[in-house]
Parts: structure tokens; sequence; C-alpha cells
């Protein structure tokens, strides 16, 4: 797996933490939105970094106001036709202020990295078989937008009449 | 029309290098079919029976003679020297290679057209009146908030792998000609009291499995909303819709199964929450687009036109195609002229290249270089000056674009069917070629009238049977090609899904059937009434014992 | 006197040409010189298929049943209308007329 992060391969310090092992202190660990809701208090007091995963069918208001205790949250593309995330992913940095890392798991492939950058993604966990440099290019797939996004893009019903 | 600016130049030559990246990672095999797929839909491609199909969009049916004689050229350059208008008011080419495909893709970006969206889980063309900016009955041009539509939904990031396909319908007149009604969204175009535009908003309407009809989610939505509006629908629908079953995934499911006032107050809620600064398209660019959809330059003429009252005396031909297939213009001394696709035994919506051409020069000469696409598979010419009338026709006769037919019982609309089409379960068009051929005289004989026929080839409605005033939809009995009927149907603003009238009828019988449909209509007609209007009047019961009577 | 036997079909991927499995792996665009077997045989026929797919050459190869002549053994032609519209090519093959 290769993860990218804003456009560039970094090495991955997070880990998936199983439902049923122990919360350690130190470790950069990604719980379950289940693990989460269940065991409140494991979280508290902790050195490491802490993160979480949303299933495709989670809708992130179970964690609205709870975003500043993450440093990461993973959203999940079981596969290719589930478009949900991309929902997910603007409403936690729009609506609810995410601004930690917001990384894409599951399928992603080259295809689809300049609309999960547009809606805040600014990690992605590149599938098997993914041709990386190929990938990092297509971040940069279009120059211009019509709708105003996660991203800093200015739509162009906006760009055409800036003064 | 829209003229594209340099934002629309480059996103459209940037999707042509994206997609032309991906055909050749296919052929490479850097990709599997699985993931390609969906990306080539995205781009107007399907897998078909015999070949690739390529659909082109032409945003809400407008087209300039430059674009169409560009689809002319790739008929006949990448494919079999034809093409096929739909019911959504695009063109379909049914034998283009994959690999010749970007290169296709780079020749419609010349003319600022492309396939983008034209299918897939996204929303697709977005549909409107081929009347618009020219009908009497017009309240207000749809065609500059289709324009706005559709590029805020073009390469939506959010918006790009929905559940299903969307549809968006609007319309500015009193005849809703674009049915609104059976769309995923339907908007109409209104004042309220104090004057100010607007659109009346229905949800959850469509064909296809389980047809619906829309239902209103906002009676009145301030025209500033628009994009805002959509863009609540559209994440409630992304979030809300179903991924497990393909057949259940189309938002008028969601709709029904929450319930309009349910998914009405998720789609305020959204819409409430969302920031409207960002989301305002602001008046200096609504402005700008509607610039686009300006009246023509038109001529100071009198509504009298001697040359087309003394043409009308003197040729039966002439003056019935006047009748029928010429229609009243807003403007004094004007005529919308409707161009038939459905000659005698000819296959709806089919046209050839050299016929394309032929159409694009007609446009320049007489009608300001614009042609439309209709919903029902046919072309207007929406500028014509009376005057020019005879000559025009004289020219349409020469191309076989006369048939004096419009929206009679020969102007069929018809889905490729099992003829072209992968997912259909008989054919369509040899039905539609003989019923053409068996009312060739009888239309005329028995004056017939308005009667609007439609055929599908399968359950998935292309055809749009449902909203047929006769509507046939051919399914498989035993490996043999059966025909059911529909009757009552309506797109328009009355509209409503026609019903099952009795058990399906043969490819040898359903000729004849529709044949004596027409004959229980005839006999029982009162004054003016339309097939339609004696079925309501008459009801189901009366039509299906005649129907299937021995005698 | 004809049976019915089993036949690989798919579409080419490059241009999207209906083609049928024939002998020494080849595809052809002729259902008659396609590779007809029985039922047993099928499962074979659809691996040689899967490597087409994998070499890309096909999509979407399916089996389908086909009508053998007993005596010449050749391929007639396909049991599902569906199918022989596939071998033949539309049934109205007429662009709006001149």
């Amino acid at each position: 797996m290769t993860l990218l992060k804003n456009g560039e391969i970094v090495e991955d310090t997070w880990r998936n933490l199983a439902d049923d092992e122990d919360i350690s202190g130190e470790e950069s660990i990604i719980v379950s939105l289940d693990r989460w809701q269940n065991e409140p208090d494991k979280f508290n007091g902790r050195n490491g970094a802490l993160g979480i995963r949303l299933e495709s069918h989670q809708k992130p208001d179970a964690i609205a106001d709870d975003v500043e205790r993450f440093d990461l949250i993973a959203l999940d593309f079981p596969v290719l036709p589930d478009g949900r995330a991309f929902s997910h992913g603007r409403l936690l940095r729009e609506r609810y202020g995410f601004k930690g890392e917001l990384r894409a798991v599951g399928k992603v492939i080259q295809d689809q990295l300049y609309f999960m950058q547009r809606c805040g993604f600014d990690a992605v966990e590149l599938s098997e078989g993914e041709d990386v440099a190929k990938s990092i290019a297509a971040l940069n797939a279009f120059t211009v937008a019509y709708q105003p996004a996660a991203d800093d893009i200015i739509p162009a019903y906006k760009t055409r009449h800036d003064a | 029309m829209y003229q594209y600016d340099q934002t629309d130049h480059t996103l459209t030559r940037e999707r042509v290098t994206e997609y032309r990246d991906q055909v050749s990672r296919r052929l490479d095999g850097n990709i599997s079919e699985d993931d390609f797929r969906p990306l080539r839909l995205k781009n107007g491609l399907y897998m078909q029976l015999h070949a690739y199909m390529l659909r082109v969009g032409i945003p809400y049916g407008m087209m300039s003679s430059d674009q169409l004689r560009m689809l002319a050229y790739i008929g006949r350059k990448y494919d079999k020297g034809y093409g096929h208008f739909t019911t959504r008011q695009n063109l379909q080419y049914n034998w283009p290679t994959l690999e010749d495909t970007p290169d296709i893709l780079e020749n419609l970006a010349s003319v600022e057209m492309n396939a983008i969206q034209t299918s897939g889980n996204v929303n697709r063309n977005v549909t409107s009146d081929p009347l618009a900016g020219v009908a009497p009955d017009e309240l207000e041009d749809p065609r500059p908030y289709a324009e706005i539509i559709r590029q805020f939904l073009t390469l939506h990031p959010e918006f790009s792998w929905l559940p299903r396909k969307f549809k968006v319908a609007i319309t500015g007149a009193e005849d809703d000609r674009a049915a609104i009604n059976v769309h995923d969204i339907g908007l109409k175009l209104l004042k309220n009291e104090a004057g100010e535009t607007g659109f009346r908003v229905l949800v959850g309407g469509g064909l296809g499995r389980s047809p619906f009809i829309g239902k209103v989610i906002r009676e009145f939505l301030p025209k500033d909303d628009l994009i805002r509006y959509i863009q609540a629908i559209l994440r409630v629908y992304n979030m809300e819709g179903r991924r497990d079953n393909m057949f259940k995934a189309r938002i008028k499911i969601l709709v029904h199964e929450l319930g309009i006032e349910k998914f009405a107050s998720l789609v305020e809620e959204e819409f409430q929450a969302s920031e409207e600064d960002v989301l305002f398209l602001g008046q200096a660019e609504e402005d700008r687009i509607k610039a686009f959809f300006a009246a023509p330059d038109y001529a100071d003429l009198s509504d009298d036109s001697p040359e087309v009252i003394e043409m009308s005396s003197g040729n039966e031909a002439f003056a019935q195609w006047l009748e029928r297939n010429v229609l009243a213009h807003k403007q004094a001394g004007y005529s919308i002229v409707n161009l038939s696709l459905k000659p005698l035994g000819g296959v709806p919506g089919d046209i050839t290249s050299d016929q394309m051409d032929a159409v694009a020069g007609l446009a320049d000469t007489f009608s300001f270089g614009q042609i439309r696409a209709t919903h029902r598979q046919n072309l207007v010419l929406a500028d014509v000056a009376k005057k020019d009338l005879p000559s025009l026709w004289q020219e349409l006769v020469d191309l076989n674009l006369a048939t004096p037919n419009l929206d009679r019982i020969s102007d069929i609309i018809c889905c490729p069917g099992m003829d072209y089409c992968s997912l259909a379960t008989a054919r369509s068009i040899p039905i539609a070629k003989r019923l053409s051929e068996r009312f060739a005289d009888l239309d005329t004989l028995l004056n017939i009238g308005e009667l609007r026929l439609n055929i599908s080839g399968c359950i998935n409605a292309c055809g749009h049977h449902h909203v047929g005033h006769i509507g046939i939809l051919g399914v498989e009995k035993n490996g043999e090609e059966f025909y059911q009927i529909t009757l009552g149907g309506s797109s328009s603003e009355d509209a409503d899904i026609g019903q099952i009238i009795g058990p399906a009828f043969s490819s040898e019988d359903i000729i004849d059937a529709v044949e004596k449909l027409v004959g229980i209509y005839i006999s029982n007609r009162e004054d003016d009434e339309r097939f339609l209007d004696t079925y309501r009047r008459l009801g189901k019961a009366v039509f299906k014992e005649a129907l299937y009577d021995a005698a | 006197m004809k049976m019915t036997l089993r036949m690989v079909t798919a579409n080419r991927l490059h241009d999207g040409a209906v083609v049928y499995l024939a002998a020494d792996d080849d595809w052809t665009r002729n259902v008659e010189s396609g590779l007809a077997a029985n039922t047993e045989d099928a499962d074979k026929l659809m691996t040689t298929a899967e490597e087409a797919v994998h070499n890309q050459l096909i999509v979407a190869p399916y089996l389908i049943d086909v009508e053998v002549d007993v005596q010449s053994s050749r391929p007639v032609r396909p049991i599902r209308f569906r199918e022989q519209i596939r071998a033949k090519g539309p049934t109205i093959f007429a662009p709006a007329a001149e």
C-alpha cells in the first residue's frame, strides 16, 4: 500500500487497531466508530495520536462534536460505485471543522483522486496496482472547476466576474 | 446559444486528456474492465450487443449548425454514416471502436461538445423544452437555468459516484414539453405573487422498472437558491440512497420509501445548513448566461404570408405539412418547424450524416444557424420566417424529413431495442416500422389526430412507454417476442402512468391490436377529443373489452 | 439432424465486435466457425476465455447454446433469438432513408 499525503509518498505511521486489541497510550492508532462510541473513557489521557475510521454507511454527524479529538479520520470507500464518503469528507471539513488528516482508504484508484482532494481528503491509501507517479499527477487532472467544494478552488461562476 | 469561454474549453480538454489516458491504460491492461467500465460510462461509452455505443451530450437539445456538421463528420469517419437522436435530446453512435473514442471526444471538444456524464451514476443531460425561447405559451426561457445546472453538476466532486443515474428536466411554459413530472428533479419556472422568478420543484419522478410521477418538494424556490437547493437534494440522495440493490437505487425509491414529507425535511435541513454565499451564483453570472439566449435578430415581418397562402391552396402535401408540422411562433412572421425523423417505414430517430449536413445548411439558411433535438426524437428549426416555409418544405421533402406526422400515431418514440441494446428483451424498431406502414394512409383517412405512441424493448423503458397515450412494452415469453399494451399515459403537465390493458400480443398480432384500439377511439370519440381524451372519458374497461373481443 | 452444444461468445475489447471462441484459442467473428463443445467441456472453453480477458483481447465472455448439424459437425446458429441477432447484426439495417 502506498500512502500519499498532500501529493507526496509518505510512510504510514498509523495503525488500525482491532476492536478487541488493547488501547495503548503511545501509538498512533485508528479505531472503529463502534469502539469510540462504546468505550469513550479509554481514550482520555493518551499520549499517542488518535484516529477514527468510518465505514461508508456511518454518517459523520456521529462524531460531529468530537472532531477536535482526532488527528486523523479515515473514510472507507468499500467499492468503486460507493461514493458516500465524498459527501462525508466534505461535511467533516466544511461543516464540522475537522482540521487533521482526512484519509481515503479502501478502493482508491487514480481516477478518483482529484475529486477526493476537492472533497477534503489530504491523504489517500492507493490500492494495489495503481501507478504512483500517475496518481500524483492525477491530483492536478483539472485546473478549473464549476462548483465550490472543500478545497480552496473558487468556482467559475465567481472567477468569471472578479473585478 | 451558450458559447464556451476559456474555463469551459479548459475543462473539456482536460477531460479528453484524462479519458485518453484511461483508454490507453485499459488497452495496456493497467486497469481492469470492472474499474474501467464506470469511467468510460462517465464519458458516454457503452458496450452494446454488437459494438460499443457512444452517447454524445446535447445540452437541452440545442445545437449550432457547426456542431451538427461535426456530428455528421464523426458519423462518417468513425461510424457507419448515421446517428440516432434519443428521448433525452442526445445523439448516439452505434459503432465506434474503443480506440477511436478519444479522438472522437477531441473532435467534439473542438466544437464545444462532449460526452461528459451522458452515462454513469451521475447527473445526466439536463433536458428542457425543445421550443424554449420561441413558444407563445412560454413564461420565461428555461435554457439559461438548464445551462447553470449543467455546469454546476459537471464534474461535481461530491456527486460523481451517486447510487444511480440522475436526470433533471426544466420547463418554462404552460405546456410541459420536457416531461418534468417523470424526472429525478423536475423544475417549472414561474413567478410568485410578488412577481419574483423561481421554480416549482418536483422530485422522485421517473420511468424505468418502477414508474413514478414526481412529487412537489417546494412550491416556490427563489431562483437565487437554485444551485444551493440542488446540492442539498443531491447530498441527501448521495448519502441516503440505497447502495445494496441497483434496482432500488434511484431517488424515486428513496422518496417513496421515506415519504415526501420526510425527504423534504432532510433536504430543507441540509439546505439551511449549507453556505449561502458560496453557493450563490450571482446576478452577474446569471446575466452572462442569459445573454447567450437572447432572441436572434428577427426581421420585421408581417404575420400574413402570401407565399404560404398561395402554396397551401395549390399544394395539398404542403398544406398538410404546414398544418401538422409547423407551429406558431411568438414573433410575428415566424414559425417553428418540426423536422420529422419518423419517415414511413423508417427507424425512429435515426439520421444519416448526409441528412445532418443538409439540415445544418438549412439551419444556416433558414433558422439563424441553430437546431434543436426534441424528446420525441425529432429535430426543430425554431426560427423560420413564414415566407421561407415553401422553400424549406421543398428541401425537407427531398431529404425525407417532411413526413407530416408531428405528435401523430406514426411519430413514434422508440428505443433501439434488441436490434442494438444488450438490455433489451424484444425488438422495438420493427414494430415501429410496421406501425408506421400500417397507418401511413389510415392516419389521414381516419383523421386520427394527436396520438403519442411510445415503444420500449424492455422494462427499463427507454422508449418511455409508460407515458405514451398508447405504450408498447416488448417482453420475452418462451423465447418469443411479445408486446404488452398500456393506455392513457401522458408526459405533459397532466402526467400519468399508462395502465396495462391485458395480456400481451404476439409480434404477429400487435399491429392489428393497435389498429383495433384506434378503431375503438374513432367510433367513440366526441367533438375534438384526442385518443387520450376518449380513453380518459370512457375508461380502461371499455377499451379492454372491445380490444380482446373475439369478434 | 441437429443437436445443441455450447460455445463461448464475447465482445472484442478494442472495437467491441462480437466474437466466438474458435479452435487454437483464436477468436472468430463468424459463429459458424466457432468451437462448439458439450456441457462438460464448456468449462475448459471458459478458462481459455478468461485468459483472453486477462490478455486484453475480449471482455465479458459467456456461454451460449448453439445448434450444430450432426452430420457436418458445424455450428449452424445460436439457439436464442438475441444471440442470433448478435451473430448476424441488427434485423433492420436501415439508417433513415434517402
